[in-house]
Parts: structure tokens; sequence; C-alpha cells
């Protein structure tokens, strides 16, 4: 391939579709290249659409999407090793269309999302990896590197869409390896079974889903969630915690996810299913203070590779696919008004992302991971109280309740202290404010 | 609780480039005589790091699922050499 294309998308996720559909939309001359075998069969997610981000590129989407149940009940579960104490938030105004939030299987997804962007114009290659970019003198970079035989395809941009593990980035010294404290380490497997028993299981419809956050004892004390999605037939069941608590135990990964799927009330809802995938992931979740440079002379970086992942509202693929359409609409403008590629004139990606809510989200939870990497008893100290105390007040044995709330508020300030109680509704009011 | 993650990882599909493993460890005297934690063995999702008794650390790559946690957590010694398996090759999701 000697031709030269106006831009070079690295890898077909949302962020990477988003910018490669948007470019092409655009009359642009784009290419996609893409290290699977097809678009999503390297890709991982729980996985949960939500449909405004890609609306504002596809209206239309829920006419041939792959989507499996819009979600109308989403649970919050806090978990002690034999209970848990949750809040549930149904409402038949989830079932009114346009539907807001859907699970998705991120295999079929992509490869739908690929579709739309070859049909708008785009060229898509796949089972090619990209091993490194293309520098000229002045160190712009001006195409890429393929692990193909005369492998080096130029371009006026390169947008690097390559995921959380962007090599690319890390190899040109866009940014500094990611550290084990700003990135989770998500397992997951996806269990089968009949569809009415699925729905029977949920109390839902045809096409209803339900979503049930975890959170608690699961975790081993360690910085994370699980989460349960239910899709058309399967269920998807996983559970995150940062790496560097991860790395400071004993416990691996898949012994956490099987002692979660044994907890007394998770057990039964996977009861006769069939696992078909398993599954392992990082999620950047180092917030805004981790987001690296995301442009330069010749480069955008879009996405997961960018650390765009809102962990306290288990946001991301909406953040990948606005970034890369953000991307995309800086390279739009600035080819119109006869720029070239320059880190000047792809700074105004830098503004958009500024004014969107991918940059004013995270900069509001900008406090929260520090706070809850240092302040452990979030994790394990209060599921456990909160869920003892609750069983306190529901056992009924003759003491009266007020000597149970004394020994409940006794309980808390036992583990906590009177201060440490006040601090640490202190921290959760500035970890979210 | 005893888990065989080989059980999980049979559900998978992968094609493997045999012969060029996209992992491998740098140099093992490292993980042998250097690292106190080999945390790679507890961390890795797949498996794919087993500590010898004499304190050696043997990696089969072969259903890595590329998460890329080994590389993160070797934030010590930098010893695991990891790259992208080439174009179509490595575990390839079914869903994902």
């Amino acid at each position: 391939m000697s031709e030269k294309f106006d831009a070079i998308v690295v890898g077909a996720g949302p962020s990477g579709n988003a910018a490669a559909y948007t470019l092409a939309k655009a009359g642009l001359n784009v290419l996609q290249l893409e290290r699977g075998e097809s678009a999503g069969s390297k890709n991982v997610q729980g996985a949960i659409l939500y449909a405004d981000a890609l609306e504002r590129m596809i209206p239309d989407f829920r006419e041939d999407a792959p989507l499996e149940r819009h979600i109308i009940e989403q649970r919050m579960w806090v978990l002690d090793d034999e209970s848990f104490v949750g809040s549930h938030y149904r409402s038949d105004a989830f079932n009114k269309e346009p539907h807001n939030r859907y699970t998705i299987i991120r295999a079929q997804f992509d490869k739908w999302f690929s579709g739309k962007v070859q049909e708008a114009g785009a060229l898509v290659v796949c089972e090619t990896t990209v091993t490194s970019l293309l520098r000229d003198e002045k160190n712009r970079v001006v195409g890429v590197q393929v692990d193909r035989e005369g492998g080096t395809i130029y371009a006026d941009v390169v947008i690097l869409a390559d995921g959380v593990n962007s090599l690319l980035a890390k190899k040109a010294d866009f940014h500094p390896e990611i550290e084990p404290k700003n990135v989770a380490l998500a397992v997951k497997e996806i269990h089968f079974m009949p569809q009415e028993v699925l729905q029977e299981r949920f109390n839902i419809g045809e096409e209803e889903g339900v979503v049930i956050e975890l959170f608690g004892k699961i975790t081993n004390g360690m910085m994370g969630t699980g989460f349960l999605y239910t899709n058309r037939e399967s269920i998807a069941i996983g559970i995150g915690c940062m790496l560097s608590d991860f790395k400071e135990q004993k416990t691996t990964p898949y012994e956490l996810l099987e002692q979660m799927k044994n907890h007394p009330s998770i057990k039964p809802l996977l009861a006769g299913g069939e696992m078909k995938e398993y599954t392992a992931h990082l999620i950047p979740e180092g917030g805004y203070k981790a987001i690296p440079k995301i442009y330069g002379d010749g480069w955008m970086i879009v996405g997961d590779s960018g650390m765009f992942v809102n962990a306290v509202h288990r946001e991301g693929s909406n953040l990948a696919m606005t970034t890369g359409r953000l991307a995309a609409e800086t390279i739009i403008e600035a080819k119109a008004a006869g720029k070239e590629m320059t880190a000047a004139s792809l700074a105004e990606y830098r503004k958009k992302l500024d004014d969107s809510f991918v940059i004013k989200d995270l900069k509001k939870y900008q406090e929260m991971p520090d706070i809850f990497h240092s302040n452990r008893q979030f994790f394990t100290t209060y599921p456990e109280l909160v869920n003892r105390s609750v069983h306190s007040m529901l056992h009924v044995d003759g003491v009266d309740k007020k000597t149970k709330e004394r020994e409940i508020f006794s309980s808390f300030k036992q583990n906590r202290s009177l201060f440490g109680l006040m601090g640490d509704a202190y921290k959760l009011w500035r970890a979210f404010r | 609780m005893m888990i065989k993650v080989e059980e999980k990882l049979f559900q998978n599909r992968y094609r493997v480039d045999a012969g060029r493993p996209h992992v491998s460890i740098r140099q093992p005297d490292i993980c042998v005589h250097e690292c106190k934690t080999q945390q790679c063995a507890v961390c890795c999702p797949a498996g794919c790091y087993t500590l010898e008794g004499n304190g050696r650390v043997v990696l089969i790559a072969d259903g890595c699922l590329e998460c890329g946690t080994c590389r993160i957590i070797c934030d010590e010694h930098r010893n695991v050499d990891w790259e992208y398996p080439r174009g179509g090759y490595g575990i390839l999701f079914k869903f994902g």
C-alpha cells in the first residue's frame, strides 16, 4: 500500500469505530487497522451500551444493531459474606422508546459497527497489528508500520484507538507506562440459559433487562466492584479490582470471581447456566489526573488509550465513542480550513473534550481514586457493619429496638471511632461531590 | 478454594501462533533472585505464570487473554517483554 490516507485509525473498538465512521462519512480517505480476525474479536466489555453517544452518529442504530435488552431495573447490592443490603430502582418509564441503555455482546456489536464504518466508505483491514508509528525528521507522526510485508502506510494523521494497553503510545513516548494504581483488572464469564428461565428469574419481560452492581466483601478488601448484566439468553457476571491491590494479596482473579459466583445471593441467579467464555480486561480507572497528552504533530489518542473511563458511573464505551467522534470532527474542521495536522491545529480536540461531558465528569470525580485507595474501610468495614445492623434489626429475639440501636452505633464507633465516622462521611462527600 | 483456570480457558477460542509467543520473560534469573513477590503468578487471570519449587517462574502464554496485567504489575523489574500477537493470532473472543 503506497497510497497516502487522510487518516489512519488504529483499532476497531468503540472509539476507533466512532472516529473512522465520522471521518469516512465526511468524505475523508480513511484506513482502519484491526489486529483481530474481525472487529470485536479482541474486545471485552461488561457490556452496557449508552444510546446517546451512538445516536449522535447513527440516529437509527436501533433498526439493525445487535442489542440484547434495554435496562429497566438497576440493583445496587452491598455484600457481606452471606448477605447483602440493597437498593433497587425499577421504572416502567425505561420501557418508553427510545430506550437509553442496552446490554450488548461486544463481539457482535463491534462487528455491526464496523459494517457501518465500511458502508460509510472507510477501508477496514483486519488481522493486521500496527507495530510502530512512522516519524519524519521533525518527529511528526506520518504513518504506521504494520506486521505485513512492505507494511509502511502513510497518512496525514494517525488516531490511536488501540485500547488500554497502548503499546504504540508508550513506544512513541507519548506517555509513560501505566501504573498499577491507575488500572483495574476485571474478569468476566458469560453464562447461557433459556430466555424464559432468565426472564422469570429476574422478573422481566421479553426485551427487558436488569443490571446488578455489587460492592463490599466480594472484593476481599480490594478497591473494586462486581457486576451482573442480563443479556437476551445469557448473563454476564464479572468482578474488577485495582491492579495495585491485586498485587498486594494472594487471591487469583479467577478465585475471586468464583467466590463471588458462590455467594448465597448470587449463586441461584446463575443456577443451571452454561458458561461459554471467560475473559479478562484492564480498565483505565486513573481518572482525570491520569489522562495523558492526547494529541501532537500528526497524532491523536481516543478511548481507553487516553484513560477515558468514568469508573464511578461505569461509563467507558460512551466516552470512547465521544472522544473518537470529537477527534474526527477536529480533523474534518482542520482539513476544511486547509490546515496541516499539527499539534497546534489538533489542540482543538482537547478544547472540544473540555467542553463535553467527558472531561467535565472526569474532573468532577478527580479526587475519588485517591480517596478510595487510602480508605479501605469503604470496601470492608462498612459493608460488614451495614449488613450486620440490618440483620440485628430484622432478627427478632426479645431484645428491645433501642438497645439494638445502641449496639449498632457502638459497633460503628468501635470500628471507626466517632472522628473516623465523621471523616469518612466527609471523604465520601468529597469523592462524589 | 482450588479453581482450575484451565477449565475456564477451555471454553475460549484461540489461534495460537506456534513457536512465536507474544509474551516472554526477559531474564529468568531476575525472577529467581531479585523478584521477592512473583505476583505475576497470582495476578495473571489466565494462570500463564506458574512457580516452580526452585524459585523459577515458568511462562506458558498459550492461554493468554491479552489483558496486559503481567506487563503492568512487573513495574519494579520490567522483566516482561509484551507485544501484541501477530494480526489474527491469539485469543479470539466469541462474545467479548
